[in-house]
């Protein structure tokens, strides 16, 4: 590589740029954490609080589950199903990364909100997803299913199909195949996949803003929290939950970034 | 085209057939009713949601900050993926970790830092007031919440594209007699093109469709700090479900012109 001394002038204006736009912000939040701990680790542990803590945690979770399962399936049908369409497929699941979250709320909550399309369907099950807790969950799944999907289907069209071959050649049952052949070959991409819904889950605010309400103790999650605190010019409640956010989100990256995981 | 898969290698239908029925649910029962529901009123209804004033104006000023985002960070991108590969200075790792950081934080959480820098309450809030300047709960804010966002996208498109190409044609260009500023303008400039490109449009994208981080610096200032996505938000909580389809319409219509596009030009710039 031929890396050489730069223009000190050209990179300082660059580092400048950086260290103004990007730096400064992220430690804007380390000095308003550090001025008055107290009262934002009040806030953190006000009950409101806790309980959209809480529900963030459920639905990531949940979601980090269903995006693996769906993920698996998802991938497998995408390099491995004789399908026609299969493009279309393609792009149908890489759609929720182009939209904006907003109008994904309004989507749903057209189809299972008042008057909506399937209402009456969801109202004779008695399932409740405008302005419930699964509304939530669908909201996020909505806005996680490519990850896992696209990290499965990147390592099968990386490794074919002799191993399953080989495996059916020695006599091995479709499902011996697929528990000891194809789904331990998953193990990385399914665990990338994992990292990266846990981190959009945690972050997500506005297909869960539209669809779950933001009802206290009830659909808060940990943004629609700080989105509130910060309307309502409560600083050091939108400072808590923000420090908290960031570092699990950052920490789960981290995970991501490091060698061997991905 | 693929080999075909053998047959043993092959899902069962039944994960197929779950598979699309949980694609279907998800993704493609709400966006066509999104669809059906922004049209069914008619054209003229459709085109009347279009030509609020606030509308128009939520959308122009979209596609303002969009391209005034995409310009300074298009910019700085190529720059600091021009330093991250080409040069060599101390606290360069530094600067790579920093420019993965706007990723790792969640958009709103973006834009609770633009709040706690330059908020009434934040590290330069009393300063700036001081000096009679809004930032916060402005546009200014919108536009920094945008840039912190999208810095990412600039330098990881053009740094790969970067790293391929042999400076050595550059230097053939320099023995040739051209300068410089020559060189880069007629032998680099052209070589990244397809790379910048593409992390030009991913960049704007992104602003168009961007919620978190504008909803809570913006201050919800109709004809002055709305923009679409914020608006959208407005009027579903008004209950004017037919105007937010028809702006979301067009949110998705962009949403579906530049997706293949930012793919192409990806491909194009030599990455999958």
């Amino acid at each position: 590589m031929s890396a050489r001394r730069p223009p000190w002038g050209r990179l300082g204006a660059l580092l400048g740029y950086v260290a103004v736009f990007i730096a400064l912000p992220v430690l804007a939040l380390g000095v308003a954490a550090l001025r008055d701990p107290a009262a934002w680790l009040r806030a953190l542990v006000a009950p409101e609080a806790v309980s959209a803590i809480v529900l963030t945690v459920v639905i990531t979770l949940a979601a980090a589950l269903i995006g693996v399962i769906a993920g698996t399936a998802g991938g497998l049908v995408l390099v491995r199903a004789p399908l026609p369409g299969r493009r279309l497929l393609d792009a149908v699941v890489d759609l929720p990364l182009a939209l904006s979250p907003v109008m994904i709320g309004l989507a749903f909550l057209l189809l299972v909100g008042r008057g909506g399309t399937l209402r009456p369907l969801l109202d004779a099950v008695g399932l409740e997803i405008a302005f419930a807790p699964l509304g939530v969950l669908v909201g996020t799944l909505f806005v996680t299913l490519p990850f896992t999907v696209r990290e499965v289907a990147v390592v099968l069209e990386a490794i074919g199909t002799s191993e399953e071959e080989a495996a059916a050649t020695l006599g091995a049952r479709p499902g011996q195949i697929f528990w000891l052949v194809t789904l331990p070959n998953l193990r990385h991409a399914l665990l990338g996949g994992a990292l990266l819904t846990v981190a959009r889950s945690l972050g997500e605010f506005g297909a869960v803003l539209v669809l779950g309400g933001a009802i206290a103790g009830r659909t808060s999650t940990a943004t629609t929290h700080i989105h509130l605190a910060i309307e309502s010019r409560d600083m050091p409640g939108a400072i808590g939950v923000s420090v908290l956010l960031a570092a699990a989100s950052i920490a789960v990256v981290g995970l991501l970034r490091r060698p061997g995981s991905h | 085209m693929a080999p075909p898969v053998a047959p043993v290698a092959r899902p069962p239908w039944a994960v197929t057939a779950a598979f699309l029925t949980f694609v279907g649910l998800l993704v493609v029962a709400p966006l066509v009713a999104l669809v059906v529901h922004g049209v069914a009123a008619g054209p003229a209804a459709f085109a009347a949601a279009l030509q609020r004033p606030t509308a128009v104006h939520a959308l122009l000023l979209t596609l303002g900050l969009g391209l005034l985002t995409t310009v300074i960070n298009g910019i700085a991108g190529l720059g600091v993926a021009w330093a991250l590969v080409r040069w060599e200075f101390p606290g360069r790792g530094l600067l790579e970790r920093l420019v993965e950081l706007p990723l790792a934080v969640p958009t709103l959480v973006a834009g609770v830092l633009i709040v706690a820098l330059y908020g009434p309450q934040g590290v330069f809030g009393p300063t700036l007031e001081g000096l009679g300047l809004q930032i916060v709960y402005a546009r200014p804010a919108l536009l920094l919440a945008l840039l912190f966002i999208t810095f990412p996208f600039g330098v990881r498109a053009v740094e790969p594209a970067l790293r391929e190409l042999d400076p050595a044609e550059e230097q053939a260009a320099w023995t040739l007699g051209a300068t410089r500023a020559q060189a880069f303008r007629m032998v680099t400039l052209p070589a990244l093109a397809p790379a910048l490109a593409a992390g030009a449009v991913q960049i704007f994208a992104r602003c168009v469709a961007e919620f978190g981080a504008v909803a809570l610096v913006s201050g919800n200032v109709p004809g002055e700090t709305l923009t679409a996505t914020v608006y959208l938000l407005g009027e579903v909580e008004a209950g004017d479900t037919q105007a937010a389809a028809a702006v979301s319409l067009l949110l998705l219509g962009v949403a579906l012109t530049l997706q293949p596009l930012s793919r192409r030009l990806a491909a194009a710039a030599g990455r999958p």
